[in-house]
């Protein structure tokens, strides 16, 4: 039990919490939710194939950009930065470092797993099972505030999604064409791009920091349509993290030849 | 007896109000050693209740408001019975006052051009309320409070103790004022949370105790209202004034049972909401009385047009002072035309958009959501009076807040004169500004005049804490009463016999069941110890209670006529001679006696202020003559 | 429309409790402090509770139903079933008093540490000018009823009250946001904020803003705008660099 008994004088109850509603639930969805997302992740990984539909220009987002030796034929868009460093040095290596980065310091996962992962708090009122706590101060969780770092790298990564998405506007004969695949990769760089611009540190650096909104009209409209935005951090959060599974999941599937891209024009 | 915890002041200031705090912060301004001691915690006093704003005549949305109009509103709000220095000293230093706020960090609406933006109100001429949405009441007292907290960092920084300079006695109530060769040597009290006794020695007290509402069964007033001050200063010899003025604010809620009473701001209503009875009839155009004829509309399209256009049209009559407002919904419940819950329909939904009563009235859209569940953007509100504030109060000197007894100021809803017979909407929060800070100034000057420090007999000192203990050993005595019921009948007394409408007879019956009630507090006994106990609490607070419930019966019995909070349906006209005499209330034996006094004359500049056409609604002939010929 | 309500209520004082059972009467549109107020006058006199407004403005009543911080004059009846057990417990963070009554001065020693509102030098009353959008940001804060009912449920002291010493909890760092998004402040509290009132411990977990009674997103608009700020003084190199290039 920690401090509810003892010489600081609180009133000594000993349950953990009182609490009578199902307060476990919401720390357990988080951590199936974030757990079944890294497994995937790590499958789709080192499973270096499937990422890339060249007759559509599908690129798997868990690939882009592809920067390696390895990466197939047509994938790398931007150039081959990194030399072939065996099978286990696989071409997302190279970008997620940045994009789980963004995601691991955000001010929202943080919550999510800090509750569902540290239990500290599971849930609020609910007591903590660690003796002793420190928080954010020290090394490493004091890296989080590198947050916005990670969220100017973020901005790259998005844009080269979105790329992935325009180039994907392409038929069968060459010329433009529209595939569901085609569409669910415009919806999931919407969603990134929402996620990214509702991220707290964008809204501070847009105009949260300023004192006088009167004196920088335009920073305060972006500040308004950023706070909008991040009002919804967390939907976007969970959003855009299903639809970057889910996208993947479905170029995989095509590119492995288990799906026939429904195409609707071309 | 055992070792009673002493505390050597300057100045004790008794309530952590408006009032409270800006006396304390004056007195340490002028160097004096402060306590303040309160029931509650600290920051948690009634004034944060205070929702609609603090009026002063800064003029910033009516570049023609100034303080004469200001005067002039006041004193027409309280039917010329005002003390007229009072008024006047109010009207002019009310705007120093609020923008001494923001040097303490206040954030006021603003303006377009960045200064503090003013609302409109009940009685008020011009928009003239500085507000923070509808939670003012919260922001003055914050802002009070940080700047004691600030005060006292320099106290630290200058003396490495916070408490130098301020102290703040939270959960302490004061039961006895102690003297000295008649003037004040100090205030005797106890520790709420342990029961314990302190006892401040201290030549100065200002009381700012705030009101009585809690003798009233329906009343926006918290548990604290107690009328402790009242009946404090009446125990040291001071006089009240005025005690039959009660206010019943027009709009508290009805519904549910258990939050009946709660306040609705009159801001809905300088915002556009409007009353409606049963029959879907706005009836406060039935009800424009002939003193406030030319300055209200007497139709719906000219009273609209007023939000809009203030200049050329009559204002809408449901902006009306608040006791007109009130006995007009009081007949149309009577007449059969209230709610399903006993109250008139205020709506606002169909009068503003739903975002706009959000950003406007967020708290009252709040309050309405949890405590009714009422969507007050989507359907109208129930609501019926309220006991919301006593006009009347401690007999001060105006100019130091100084009552007849040295040593013992009062300043906000503790003090009496300052609103006459009514007090207008917003005028509360600028008096515990204007009254609190020369309140605080006065004790400070008294302080600074004496030549030695008065002492307090230990012989004082015993019969209080006897006084404090007796419901302890009232069970000794056989007849044992729960004082918990003895509260509650007072309460139903009060509200149902010296209530919003008053008869000549039910006073009497009134003043009957207080001398049983009297007797009955008494033996009220209480369990248990003295630690957090309120049972005791209230024991002690149900003898200020009495005290004060009598001053307000017998001089509403004694007034026969009707001016603004008083009543009385067999004396429904207002009386020219009654303008001059004032009700002064004194401690006679355990009970009260009321004599009339003649009420100050203004000075004539001030009176010149009015047209005389206006003051012969007031005034018998005979005190105009030779007063601005008629032109 | 009334019934009887099973309620338990932690009756005790710092040497030691127990929750204790009643029955009570429970009518149409109450709340739970009607409830504690029929009990003091029928079955338990002496039942110590804090109360004062009992509209949701003044933040005394604070305490836990069933576990949750929360107001006991904005917890309306209806919000349980009849049959549900009702636990009424005093806020577990701060030492307890008696019953539901706690000791709250933590509070108040946190609020005398954090430095004033500042106005600038010169400027005198009366000419204090600022813009409603400039203002809004701090209003919002300004709401605080200080209830204490976000310091209570934060698990930095909820669950380590040795942390007490260097944490003022959600409700005064609120208040350094407040001041220093203040538009005519000229304190600096960045540094005090991390060094003296452990902004650092602060996990942005949320509790604080779960059960705010005002409703104010304590850790999206005060917290970790505040981080943020931290951020840009302390842990960015660039904005380092900047601010030097900047004062030569």
């Amino acid at each position: 039990m920690t401090a509810s008994t003892g010489p600081t004088g609180r009133a000594r109850i000993e349950a953990r919490t009182l609490r009578t509603d199902r307060w476990w639930l919401s720390p357990l969805l988080t951590a199936a939710g974030l757990t079944a997302f890294v497994v995937y992740g790590l499958v789709r990984t080192f499973a270096n194939a499937h990422y890339w539909v060249p007759q559509y220009n599908y690129l798997a987002p868990f690939y882009s950009p592809c920067l390696s030796e390895v990466c197939v034929e047509g994938s790398a868009h931007f150039g081959r930065w990194f030399p072939d460093l065996g099978w286990l040095i696989t071409p997302p290596l190279f970008v997620l470092p940045f994009v789980l980065g963004f995601r691991f310091t955000c001010y929202y996962y943080r919550k999510a797993y800090y509750r569902s992962f540290w239990l500290s708090p599971p849930a609020c009122a609910v007591a903590e099972p660690h003796s002793k706590y420190t928080g954010e101060r020290r090394f490493p969780l004091v890296m989080q505030n590198l947050h916005r770092y990670f969220f100017y790298a973020a901005i790259p990564v998005a844009s080269v999604l979105t790329y992935d998405a325009v180039i994907a506007f392409k038929g069968a004969d060459g010329g433009v064409g529209i595939g569901l695949g085609t569409l669910i990769m415009l919806v999931n760089v919407a969603l990134i791009w929402a996620y990214t611009l509702s991220c707290h540190s964008c809204r501070h650096i847009v105009g949260g920091k300023l004192t006088h909104f009167s004196r920088h009209p335009v920073r305060y409209r972006l500040w308004t349509l950023v706070s909008k935005l991040n009002g919804k951090h967390m939907q976007l959060a969970w959003a855009s993290l299903i639809s970057v599974g889910l996208t993947d999941l479905y170029v995989a599937l095509v590119a492995s030849g288990v799906l026939t891209d429904l195409r609707l024009f071309n | 007896m055992s070792e009673i915890e002493r505390h050597a002041y300057d100045v004790v200031v008794i309530g952590a109000g408006g009032a409270g705090l800006r006396a304390a912060i004056e007195a340490r301004e002028q160097g004096k050693r402060v306590a303040i001691v309160c029931k509650s915690l600290f920051g948690k006093a009634h004034t944060v209740m205070a929702e609609g704003g603090i009026a002063a005549a800064m003029g910033n949305v009516n570049s023609r408001d100034n303080w004469q109009v200001h005067f002039r509103d006041t004193m027409r709000g309280g039917k010329f019975l005002n003390n007229w220095r009072m008024a006047e000293l109010h009207a002019r230093e009310a705007p120093d006052r609020v923008w001494e706020l923001e040097t303490y960090g206040a954030l006021f609406d603003r303006t377009k051009d960045g200064r503090i933006s003013q609302r409109n109100f009940g009685g008020h001429e011009y928009p003239r309320l500085a507000h923070v949405g509808d939670r003012t009441g919260l922001e003055l007292i914050r802002s009070l409070q940080q700047q004691i907290v600030s005060l006292q960092q320099q106290d630290f920084r200058d003396s490495g103790d916070y408490e130098a300079r301020i102290r703040v006695f939270a959960e302490c109530t004061v039961t006895e004022l102690l003297k000295d060769d008649g003037a004040i040597a100090g205030a005797f009290g106890y520790w709420r949370e342990t029961g314990r006794f302190v006892l401040f020695e201290a030549p100065a007290v200002v009381l700012a105790t705030g009101g009585v509402g809690k003798s009233f069964k329906v009343t926006s007033n918290s548990w604290e209202y107690t009328g402790d001050g009242h009946a404090l200063a009446l125990r040291a010899g001071a006089s009240l004034i005025n005690m039959e003025f009660i206010q019943f604010h027009p709009t508290g809620m009805v519904w549910p049972p258990s939050v009946k009473g709660i306040l609705v701001t009159e801001s809905v209503r300088g915002d556009g909401g409007v009353l409606r009875n049963s029959e879907g009839r706005r009836f406060m155009f039935d009800y424009i009385p002939e003193v406030f004829k030319d300055k209200y509309a007497d139709n719906e399209a000219e009273a609209d047009r007023w939000y809009t256009d203030p200049d050329s049209n009559r204002r809408p009559p449901e902006l009306l002072p608040r006791d007109e407002v009130a006995r007009a919904i009081n007949s149309e419940v009577k007449a059969g035309r209230g709610t399903p819950h006993g109250g008139v329909f205020l709506d606002v939904s169909t009068r503003l958009p739903a975002e706009e009563i959000r950003r406007r009235l967020p708290s009252m859209h709040h309050q309405f959501k949890e405590l009714a569940d009422v969507d007050i953007t989507a359907e109208p509100m129930e609501v019926g009076p309220t006991c919301h504030y006593v006009m009347g109060g401690v007999e001060v000197e105006p100019d130091t807040a100084q009552s007849r007894v040295p040593g013992l100021f009062a300043a906000g809803e503790v003090a009496g004169g300052m609103h006459g017979s009514n007090r207008l909407g917003g005028n509360s929060l600028s008096d515990l500004l204007v009254f609190g800070r020369r309140a605080g100034l006065g004790a400070a000057s008294y302080v600074d005049g004496l030549s030695a420090r008065p002492a307090i007999s230990q012989s004082d000192v015993d019969s209080a804490a006897q006084w404090a203990q007796a419901p302890f050993n009232a069970a000794e005595g056989g007849e044992v009463e729960n004082p918990y019921t003895v509260h509650t009948e007072l309460q139903q007394s009060m509200n149902d016999l010296v209530g919003i409408i008053r008869k000549g007879g039910e006073i009497e019956q009134a003043l009957e069941n207080l001398e049983q009630l009297k007797i009955r507090a008494r033996n009220a006994a209480v369990e248990g110890h003295r630690q957090f106990n309120p049972g005791w609490h209230l024991a002690i607070d149900l003898r200020n209670m009495i005290l004060v419930s009598e001053c307000v019966a017998r001089a509403a019995l004694l007034r026969t006529e009707s001016r603004g909070g008083h009543t009385r349906d067999d004396y429904p006209g207002m009386d020219p001679l009654w303008r001059k005499q004032v009700l002064r209330c004194e401690a006679d034996g355990d009970g009260i006696a009321v004599t009339s006094l003649p009420q100050p004359e203004m000075r004539s500049d001030l009176l010149d202020l009015f047209e005389r056409e206006e003051l012969q609604k007031y005034y018998t002939d005979s005190e105009l003559a030779g007063h601005g010929e008629l032109p | 429309m009334s019934y009887k309500a099973n309620f338990r209520i932690w009756r005790g004082d710092d040497e030691g409790g127990e929750l204790a059972d009643f029955v009570v009467e429970v009518n149409e549109g109450e709340v739970v402090l009607d409830i504690i107020h029929r009990l003091q006058a029928t079955q338990a006199p002496d039942l110590a509770v804090r109360w004062n407004c009992k509209a949701g403005k003044c933040g005394s009543c604070s305490a836990e139903i069933n576990g949750r911080p929360r107001l006991l004059c904005m917890t309306r009846m209806s919000t349980f079933t009849e049959d549900e057990t009702i636990t009424v417990t005093p806020l577990r963070t701060f030492p307890v008093i008696r019953d539901l009554v706690t000791d709250v001065s933590y509070n108040y020693v946190k609020a005398r540490e954090v430095p004033s509102f500042k106005p600038p030098e010169g400027l005198k009353p009366g000419e204090y000018r600022m813009q409603q959008v400039d203002v809004e940001r701090s209003q919002e804060f300004r709401k605080c009823i200080e209830c204490f009912l976000c310091q209570n449920t934060c698990h930095v002291v909820r669950d380590h009250d040795e942390n007490k010493e260097s944490f003022s909890g959600p409700r005064f760092l609120m208040r350094i946001s407040e001041l220093e998004m203040h538009p005519l402040d000229t304190e600096d509290r960045v540094e005090t904020a991390q060094a003296d009132h452990g902004l650092g411990f602060c996990n942005i977990t949320k509790c604080c803003t779960d059960v705010c009674p005002e409703h104010i997103q304590i850790t999206d608009n005060a917290l970790i705008p505040l981080k943020e700020r931290v951020a840009d003084r302390r842990y960015d190199p660039m904005q380092h660099l900047f601010r030097r290039i900047r004062k030569q």
